[in-house]
C-alpha cells in the first residue's frame, strides 16, 4: 500500500490533521512548563484525564465536555500545590495521578467490564478522533499559536523569572493560569489518540531535544514546535506502514530525536 | 541638590495571613541612598522586601512608593533560582526582558529600548557576552546580567536580594565594587539585603538591622555601637 493511498482513508485525516495541531499545541507549552520545573503536572494531568474519560463514558456524557473542566481544575490545584511552600509537591502529584487511575480503572470495571477500552484510554488509538475534535484542535491551536505570538516577551519574561516579573508589574498568576488551561485542553484533545499514559511526552519531550540543541529561547521554542509536528508525522506513517499503535510509535520518534539531538550536543561541547 | 523620596514607611507591619512578621517600622528610602537591610535567618528580610516591591499588602501602617515605582521600574535582582542556571536564552533576551515594563502593547522591542539594553550590559562589563547563552556563564557573570536586566527596568532604584549568594570572593568584590559606582557615580539608590556585614559597613549608608528582639536603623558607626552591631565589631577591624 503507497502512502498516498494512506491519506485517502478518512480517519487518518482527522488522526493527522488533529495530531499535528495537538502537537503544535503540546510542545510550544511544554517549552514554558519543562523550563519551570512543571513537567510533573503535565504528567499528573494525564491520569487525571484518564480518570475524567472513564467516568464521562460511565455516566453517559460527552467525554470533552465532562473531562476539559475536570482536568483545567485539577490543572489549577497541581499548580497550586507546586508553588506552595507548604506541600510536597512531588509527592502529591504523584498521589493525584494514582487516585485519578484507580478511580477511572474501578469506574470502567464497574460498568462496562475491562474490555479493549480501557487499553484504548491507556496506550491510544488512531481511531479515537471525531470530526468535533478536529473542530476543537484547530480552536485550540489557534489560542496557543496567537497568545505565543502576541505575548511572547511575557512569556518569556515570565517563565524565566516569576519575581522579577511580578516587581516590575506583570501579573503573573494570569499567565500561569493560561498556560494551566491550554495545557489541561492539549492533554485532553490528544490523550485517546496518544493514550493517557503517553500523552505528556508529547509535552515534554520537544522542549528536552530543543534545549540539547539551541542556545536562544526563541531558538528552544521554534524548534520545539518543529520537532513535533515531524515526529508525529513520522510517528503516525510509521504506525500506518507496521501496524504499530500510534502513541507509542509517535513516543518512540520523539525518543529517537532526543538520543540523536543529545549526541550532537554532546558532540558539539566536546569540540569546543 | 533636592532629594528625591523613593519609598517612605510608616509604622509599618507586614505579614502574612494575620501573621505579623515585622512590626512598627519606620524607614525612609532616597535617591542616592545605599541602605544595607541585615538580620537573622526567618527574621523577616525577604518579607520586607517584598513589601518594598509593592507585592505584600501593609498589615499596618502605610508604605507610600514615587509615582514611577508604582508603574513598575523597580530594578530588582532576586535570588537565582536552580532552574534559572540553566536557561536557554541568550545574554540578549534576559536583559531585554527588562524593558518590558515600559513596551506598553508594543509587539517588538523598540530601538531605543535595545540601546538601553546595550548599554547597561556595557555599563557592567558584559557587552561581548551579548549573543552568549545564559547558562554558559559563570555565576558572577549570570548575576551581573541580571543586574543589567534590572537596571534596564530601574530608574532610581535598585532592590538586591542577597546578590552574592553562590559568588566566589572575587567575583563578590567586583560585583560590591559596580554597586558602588552605581550608587555614588550614577546616583541609583540601592536596597540590598545581605548576610556580608563587609559591604554594608564600608559602603553603605545606612544599615536596617532586623533581629527577633527589635529593629534598628542608623548608619554603619552607630551599628556597631548598638547592642544589636557590637559582636560584629571585629568584621569591621
Amino acid at each position: 500500500m503507497s502512502l498516498l493511498e494512506m491519506f485517502s482513508f478518512p480517519f487518518i485525516q482527522r488522526a493527522l490533521v488533529a495530531g499535528v495541531l495537538v502537537s503544535l499545541c503540546a510542545a510550544l507549552l511544554g517549552v514554558p512548563l519543562v523550563l519551570k520545573r512543571y513537567s510533573m503536572i503535565g504528567d499528573g494531568l494525564s491520569h487525571v484525564s484518564f480518570g475524567a474519560l472513564a467516568m464521562a463514558v460511565a455516566l453517559g456524557v460527552t467525554p470533552l465536555y465532562f473531562s476539559i473542566p475536570v482536568v483545567v481544575a485539577a490543572a489549577f490545584l497541581l499548580l497550586r500545590v507546586a508553588d506552595s511552600p507548604r506541600w510536597n509537591s512531588d509527592a502529591a502529584i504523584a498521589v493525584v495521578s494514582a487516585s485519578s487511575l484507580a478511580l477511572g480503572v474501578l469506574v470502567i470495571s464497574g460498568t462496562s467490564g475491562m474490555t479493549t477500552d480501557v487499553d484504548n484510554y491507556m496506550f491510544g488509538s488512531v481511531l479515537a478522533m471525531s470530526k468535533a475534535d478536529v473542530a476543537l484542535s484547530a480552536v485550540l491551536c489557534a489560542g496557543v499559536l496567537a497568545l505565543f505570538v502576541l505575548l511572547y516577551h511575557r512569556i518569556f519574561a515570565v517563565t524565566f523569572d516569576e519575581s522579577f516579573s511580578r516587581a516590575t508589574g506583570l501579573r503573573v498568576e494570569r499567565y500561569n493560569a493560561l498556560l494551566a488551561i491550554l495545557t489541561a485542553m492539549t492533554i485532553v484533545l490528544g490523550m485517546r489518540m496518544m493514550g493517557a499514559m503517553l500523552i505528556s511526552s508529547l509535552v515534554i519531550f520537544p522542549a528536552l531535544t530543543a534545549m540539547r540543541l539551541f542556545q536562544s529561547f526563541l531558538g528552544v521554542t521554534l524548534c520545539a514546535a518543529v520537532t513535533s509536528v515531524s515526529c508525529f508525522c513520522v510517528g503516525l506513517t510509521v504506525s500506518f506502514v507496521w501496524s504499530t499503535p500510534v502513541g507509542a510509535t509517535v513516543v518512540a520518534a520523539n525518543l529517537a530525536l532526543f538520543l540523536l539531538a543529545w549526541g550532537a550536543g554532546a558532540l558539539r561541547r566536546r569540540r569546543t | 541638590m533636592e532629594r528625591a523620596d523613593l519609598i517612605v514607611c510608616q509604622d509599618l507591619s507586614l505579614g502574612y495571613e494575620g501573621k505579623r512578621v515585622l512590626s512598627g517600622l519606620n524607614l525612609r528610602v532616597q535617591s542616592g541612598d545605599y541602605l544595607c537591610v541585615v538580620g537573622d535567618n526567618g527574621s523577616g528580610k525577604s518579607t520586607l522586601l517584598r513589601g518594598l516591591l509593592g507585592l505584600l499588602p501593609p498589615l499596618e501602617g502605610t508604605i507610600r512608593h514615587a509615582a514611577e515605582l508604582e508603574r513598575g521600574a523597580v530594578g530588582y535582582l532576586p535570588q537565582q533560582t536552580r532552574a534559572q542556571r540553566d536557561f536557554p536564552a541568550t545574554v540578549e533576551e534576559v536583559v531585554l526582558s527588562g524593558c518590558l515594563n515600559q513596551k506598553g502593547l508594543r509587539f517588538f522591542y523598540s530601538a531605543a529600548q535595545r540601546s538601553r539594553a546595550l548599554m547597561n550590559l556595557g555599563k557592567l562589563g558584559v557587552l561581548e557576552l551579548r549573543k552568549r547563552s545564559y547558562r554558559e556563564l559563570s555565576g558572577g557573570q549570570q548575576q551581573r546580567v541580571l543586574l543589567a536586566r534590572a537596571l534596564c527596568a530601574a530608574g532610581r532604584l535598585l532592590i538586591l536580594d542577597e546578590p552574592v549568594t553562590g559568588l566566589d570572593p572575587a567575583a563578590a568584590q567586583d560585583l560590591y565594587k559596580t554597586l558602588r559606582y552605581l550608587n555614588r557615580k550614577e546616583g541609583m539608590a540601592l536596597v540590598m539585603v545581605t548576610h556580608d556585614l563587609r559591604p554594608a559597613l564600608r559602603d553603605a549608608g545606612s544599615v536596617l538591622h532586623i533581629g527577633h528582639k527589635g529593629i534598628f536603623l542608623g548608619t554603619p558607626a552607630e551599628y556597631l555601637d548598638s547592642p544589636y552591631g557590637k559582636r560584629f565589631r571585629e568584621v569591621a577591624e
